[in-house]
């Protein structure tokens, strides 16, 4: 009897730790060689944008923190954006300065969980306990700002929940130093690490024509090659400001990624030092009555205030017609937010883009073809959150 | 052949370095606490479970406005009102479902009052799932002010608030 190829069809999830979440990929195996691979997503389905639509503008704002749960002020700032920007609202000069601060502590935020678990998942544990010690710092920055760990909701609508702690200056000082100087160790561990290059070096490989056409955004897009970054082709929130430079791959493989992302780390580690040293003074909410929320002292003490206050709360705000589409630079690629208002107070569709699902849509590319020990390098490379894919 | 000596190289001199990263963390204090025995300070702004506070001759400062319930995104508290023989309005019903809570904190920034607030303690997990609807009296503040965390919670809350708005 002859020999005849067959093919083995397993599913990788969505209860494999690896795939990080409740992902599932369908996968067809000849021998160890991936024929298809399928993703299958819609396990951690929340019905975040319906939740939105029946919410009013500022309480819509809590889902948004629940979606990338590892960035979760980069969901904040997009979401504030959109509304700001379809409400015509201007945020004072610090405001804006507090949340690139704050976005920029997100991307590392979430750039060193990614690295610690990538790591872990091609076998380098240790690399997980060191990254979710210097993320702690992150975390400890959050808590003191919004009073929790990662569903912070601390920016919002017109400016920012309070003001910024005492020592948050110092804080953040500590962190760019600490984390500068740890960055370090990730090098020695990882950069020249043989088992870590084997692991990585040419696998997950995609062409910057096929990055394009996958509308890959992000570290997916810019390992390839491709300059294409928000914060730079279309600056919010006063990036034109700062100083950075973006970081690029060459070959568009795993290990480019790897190095674009420490290099993005560094990046935003210096944005957060020009936003500390430059933070103008100025209050931490933009002043338009009956849209933002007055501060508390003033709703304690004058009439007027206090009558916005409960009018907001309980009605909201009317919306003029019309739909806002704006993209910010998250860490894992372009999130954007499409709003269309229908006049009243609650968002007729809240849609977002999310760089976390679309970039998936790239895995068969990067799999069909390479080994299964390698599906999960790819879809550790792509860096996607669940909480996001699915919404 | 060039990827090879590359190799070669890693492995012989660049690897070990990476293992003197670890090595040398085997001297460092763990950053790690021993959590039922040791317990971390929150900071200031922490959002734990909900306080109804007093004023200072313990009469409840919530009037029942019903802001926060309206403020609340998860929809997670019910109130009634009622009078009291002064002619106070106050809350006969007031109810937290901690398990819609997503201490988010806006009932807190909502309230005109002052009388709710957001305190430091999170440890209340329970295998009954009624036993997550906190009631008006698990809610207030104890009468005597001796022993309760609450002093610290509302000092914090004041000190966030007069902050505002006077810069950096």
């Amino acid at each position: 009897m002859a020999t005849e190829s067959k093919t083995i069809t397993i599913n990788m999830g969505p209860q494999h730790p690896a795939t990080h979440g409740v992902l599932r990929v369908v996968l067809e195996l000849e021998g160890e060689t991936v024929v298809k691979a399928r993703p299958v997503v819609g396990y951690l389905h929340t019905g975040i944008e319906r939740t939105m639509e029946s919410k009013l503008y500022h309480k819509a704002l809590p889902c948004t923190d629940r979606m990338d749960y590892l960035a979760p002020m980069s969901n904040n700032l997009g979401y504030c954006l959109a509304v700001e920007k379809l409400m015509g609202i201007e945020v004072p000069e610090k405001v804006k300065w507090a949340r690139v601060c704050l976005a920029e502590l997100t991307r590392i935020n979430s750039h060193l969980v990614w690295l610690g678990t990538h790591a872990l998942d091609l076998g380098a544990m240790s690399m997980l306990l060191y990254t979710f010690r210097e993320r702690e710092l992150v975390l400890d920055i959050y808590e003191a700002c919004g009073g929790q760990r990662m569903m912070s909701s601390y920016i919002r609508i017109g400016g920012l929940a309070h003001e910024l702690p005492d020592d948050f200056d110092t804080r953040v000082r500590e962190l760019i130093t600490t984390v500068r100087e740890r960055m370090l160790d990730y090098e020695d561990l990882l950069t020249n690490n043989q088992i870590f290059i084997n692991r990585t070096k040419d696998v997950a490989v995609i062409s910057a024509e096929d990055a394009i056409n996958f509308s890959l955004t992000g570290p997916m897009l810019r390992g390839c090659g491709i300059n294409y970054d928000v914060r730079k082709a279309q600056p919010y929130s006063g990036y034109e400001n700062f100083d950075f430079e973006v970081a690029l791959g060459k070959k568009g493989d795993a290990y480019d990624r790897y190095l674009l992302r420490l290099k993005e780390m560094r990046e935003s580690l210096k944005i957060c030092q020009q936003a500390i040293d430059g933070m103008p003074e100025g209050p931490f909410r933009a002043h338009v009555p009956g849209v933002v929320l007055p501060p508390k002292e003033d709703v304690l003490t004058k009439m007027e205030s206090l009558i916005f206050h409960f009018k907001i709360i309980t009605d909201g705000f009317k919306t003029p017609f019309g739909a806002v589409y704006q993209a910010i630079e998250s860490p894992k690629g372009e999130i954007g937010f499409y709003i269309s208002s229908d006049g009243s107070n609650k968002p007729h569709r809240v849609r977002v883009r999310p760089p976390a699902f679309i970039n998936l849509a790239c895995l068969p590319k990067l799999v069909e073809g390479s080994l299964l020990s390698d599906v999960i390098c790819a879809i550790g490379t792509i860096d996607i959150v669940l909480g996001e894919v699915d919404r | 052949m060039n990827e090879v000596a590359r190799a070669f190289i890693n492995v012989l001199f660049k690897m070990p370095k990476g293992l003197y990263v670890t090595f040398k963390h085997i001297f460092k204090k763990p950053m790690t606490l021993d959590y039922p025995h040791e317990k971390r300070t929150m900071p200031p702004r922490y959002r734990g479970r909900h306080y109804l506070e007093r004023y200072d001759d313990s009469t409840e400062r919530c009037v029942c406005c019903g802001l926060c319930a309206a403020a609340c995104p998860a929809d997670a508290i019910y109130m009634e009102p009622t009078e009291t023989e002064k002619g106070e309005r106050q809350a006969k019903v007031y109810e937290i479902n901690l398990i819609r809570c997503i201490f988010c904190g806006f009932c807190e920034e909502a309230c005109p009052e002052e009388a709710i607030f957001l305190g430091h303690e999170y440890e209340f997990s329970s295998d009954d799932r009624d036993s997550f609807i906190y009631v008006k009296e698990q809610l207030l503040v104890p009468q005597t002010r001796t022993d309760n965390p609450f002093k610290r919670i509302f000092r914090r809350t004041r000190r966030a608030h007069l902050t505002a708005g006077s810069g950096k």
